[in-house]
């Protein structure tokens, strides 16, 4: 029997009882739509969540200073005034090291062009843009020479140039930090919030050195940014900088902490995957109530249809022909049903995500794990009920009422 | 020469095995069915007659004896190959014409091709289902479901589906037991029509008047043959209708 004749008669048969067909699609439309809905939702967030990982920069490792977990990240940091440049100066010396800046941070008033604005000044080395994956707006950053001859020179970020400089061009122009005059190179291009809800663009970035000498008068840095030459030595330089570290900090305790941006990352999604985890058990479940409800209906309608079963086996349908023939008719059910709920959830998710804001995102891959699971709860479900009927007798068959 | 028998039954018997009791429901029949022949099997219920024509229709296998369908000894084939059997050599005629509701007249026609071994294309199986419902006398209603046709051409429908796979044999159960005269009278000469062109009939019956539309008469009791004799004198069904429409014609003067 060709297949398509066979989808024909199933989807005749299942528009006989149209009724019954969409109430025991129903158990397989919540069932696969709640999930896609949810999964979409989810996804949305773990995308946002990422990307803001990602916009930290392209395979950091954070060193800092003092005692640092995950909850406290943001109170403890750079802190305790354990690391120094030199400590920077023995990181880049870690095979598989591509890039260092120490870090100094502190907020400051600054001035320029008549206007005033409080920021956050940091001192970084020049390889800072090439570690956070940033590029220049405009100018271009300071270079090695203004290091080492701790240059009055900054780079700004977009929002400091608007809220200073909302009519020129700040390249060029002058700002003062702690009415030290800093000349303008470059203005960093927008970066937008990060993670925990920052401006990133509210900065202005100077050499280290000038931070340390001139702004803040410090002798220690708060944090040192590394980034290694490749996602997969990522983990191979955490260790390597431990070991440098660690001789030359002999303290009880270890007074540093070596994160990288993978960690974070994990952390960070560690909620999605309970989720994730979470739906697919409330998949399995409601999967397998659609699949019961798909089973009952496919025993009554063998039942109903004994005599139609006599018939064509009278005429010549093998027990294997009318197998397939409920079996394909179990499948098209629980196959539309995938189908409706792929798009309901899919409708769903983004009346969510218009209402509320949250980005929401459908994986392709989770449309087709949704149609073949849908697919194969028909195939379960409706087996038992075409063996059944496979397996009539002609003459009973035929004379059943 | 004598052509090759449709059937050929020897010794055939069917036993059946309900509890502690053993039916014979059929015991020792043997039977010869030439090509052209159109048969009335008649009896009383408990004859046998049924489940005779069950195993004749390899619905069912007879459990001693022997049978050969079109020189095929059907005794040995399991499910799969009676079906085949069924669908290639067989049509099957009911008394409640059993035909799919909801489904129109052509479709059910076509229904026994969907199960061919042979692949037949759908644009042939169109073609021969409406051949089939020409050939008895219901052209024009090719579209419509069993609930909008009559009981007599309901049984066309019926019989054009016996009809499209090429049978070497038609099985008729009662198939004018759900009719009234007028319209038994049509069908029987729709198988006169039929048999005329050299379609093999068996029709099972417990009306005389019907059976004497056939052209041999068999009767059962008990699971053996009692009589088995030519039919004479034979009713033409045209004639019939003929004599049928007079009478009606002088009641109405009268």
């Amino acid at each position: 029997m060709r297949i398509l004749a066979t989808l024909r008669l199933a989807l005749r048969a299942l528009r006989r009882n149209k009724m019954r067909s969409v109430l025991t699609m129903l158990g397989i439309i919540i069932g696969v739509g709640s999930v896609i809905a949810a999964v979409s939702i989810t996804t949305g967030a773990t995308k946002q969540v990422e990307d803001k990982v990602a916009s930290l920069g392209q395979n950091v490792i954070s060193v800092f200073s003092g005692s640092f977990t995950g909850g406290g990240m943001r109170g403890g940091w750079g802190s305790s005034p354990t690391l120094t440049v030199d400590d920077a100066l023995a990181i880049a010396l870690v095979p598989g090291v591509e890039a260092v800046s120490p870090e100094v941070r502190d907020r400051n008033q600054i001035l320029a062009n008549g206007l005033n604005w409080n920021t956050q000044v940091m001192g970084e080395s020049p390889d800072y843009p090439q570690i956070r994956n940033w590029n220049m707006a405009s100018g271009s950053m300071f270079a090695e020479a203004d290091v080492r001859s701790v240059a009055k020179v900054a780079v700004i970020g977009r929002t400091v140039a608007d809220q200073l400089f909302p009519d020129s061009d700040p390249v060029g122009q002058t700002l003062r930090i702690r009415d030290i005059p800093f000349k303008i190179v470059g203005v960093l291009e927008a970066k937008g919030f990060n993670l925990f809800g920052q401006d990133q663009d509210d900065t202005v970035v100077i050499p280290y050195t000038s931070h340390m000498k001139r702004v803040s008068r410090r002798t220690f840095v708060n944090s040192i940014l590394v980034q290694a030459s490749s996602p997969e030595a990522i983990t191979k330089v955490q260790q390597a900088i431990t070991d440098t570290l660690t001789p030359r900090h002999r303290s009880v305790e270890p007074d540093f902490t070596v994160r990288t941006q993978l960690e974070l990352a994990q952390a960070m999604t560690a909620t999605a995957k309970v989720m994730s985890i979470l739906l697919g058990a409330i998949a399995s479940v409601s999967l397998i109530v659609g699949g019961i409800g798909i089973m009952n209906i496919m025993l009554v309608s063998v039942t109903e249809r004994t005599r139609e079963i006599g018939i064509r086996m009278a005429v010549g349908a093998r027990g294997g022909d009318i197998l397939v023939q409920f079996l394909v008719e179990a499948v098209t059910l629980s196959l539309i049903g995938g189908l409706i709920g792929i798009g309901l959830g899919m409708g769903a998710s983004r009346i969510v995500s218009a209402l509320t804001d949250w980005p929401t995102l459908t994986p392709v891959w989770w449309i087709v794990v949704a149609s073949l699971s849908s697919g194969l709860v028909g195939i379960f479900s409706g087996f038992y009920p075409a063996w059944k009927a496979s397996q009539l007798d002609p003459i009973e068959a035929l004379r059943y009422e | 020469m004598q052509p090759n028998p449709v059937i050929q039954l020897v010794e055939l018997t069917k036993t059946y095995h309900t509890g502690e009791v053993d039916v014979h429901a059929v015991r020792g029949v043997s039977l010869q069915v030439l090509p052209g022949e159109f048969v009335a099997v008649m009896g009383a219920s408990g004859s046998g007659k049924s489940t005779l024509m069950n195993t004749i229709g390899c619905l069912d296998r007879p459990t001693g004896g022997s049978y050969r369908l079109d020189g095929i000894d059907v005794a040995t084939l399991n499910r799969d190959a009676l079906a085949e059997i069924r669908n290639e050599k067989i049509g099957f005629i009911f008394q409640g014409f059993n035909l799919l509701a909801r489904t129109s007249a052509l479709e059910n026609v076509e229904m026994p091709m969907l199960y061919n071994h042979r692949r037949i294309p759908a644009q042939e199986q169109r073609e021969r289902a409406r051949q089939a419902l020409e050939l008895v006398g219901l052209g024009a209603r090719t579209d419509h479901h069993p609930s909008q046709l009559s009981g007599g051409q309901q049984q066309r429908v019926a019989i054009a589906r016996a009809l499209v796979n090429r049978p070497a044999l038609l099985l008729a159960d009662e198939p004018t037991g759900n009719l009234d005269s007028q319209t038994s009278i049509e069908i029987m000469g729709v198988f006169q029509k039929l048999n005329a062109v050299g379609i093999t009939i068996i029709m099972v019956t417990h009306e005389l008047d019907v059976a004497r539309f056939t052209k041999r008469r068999i009767v059962l009791r008990d699971g053996k043959i009692l009589t088995d004799e030519a039919v004479e004198p034979r009713s033409i069904a045209e004639t019939e209708l003929q004599r049928l429409r007079e009478e009606q014609q002088a009641v109405k003067l009268a």
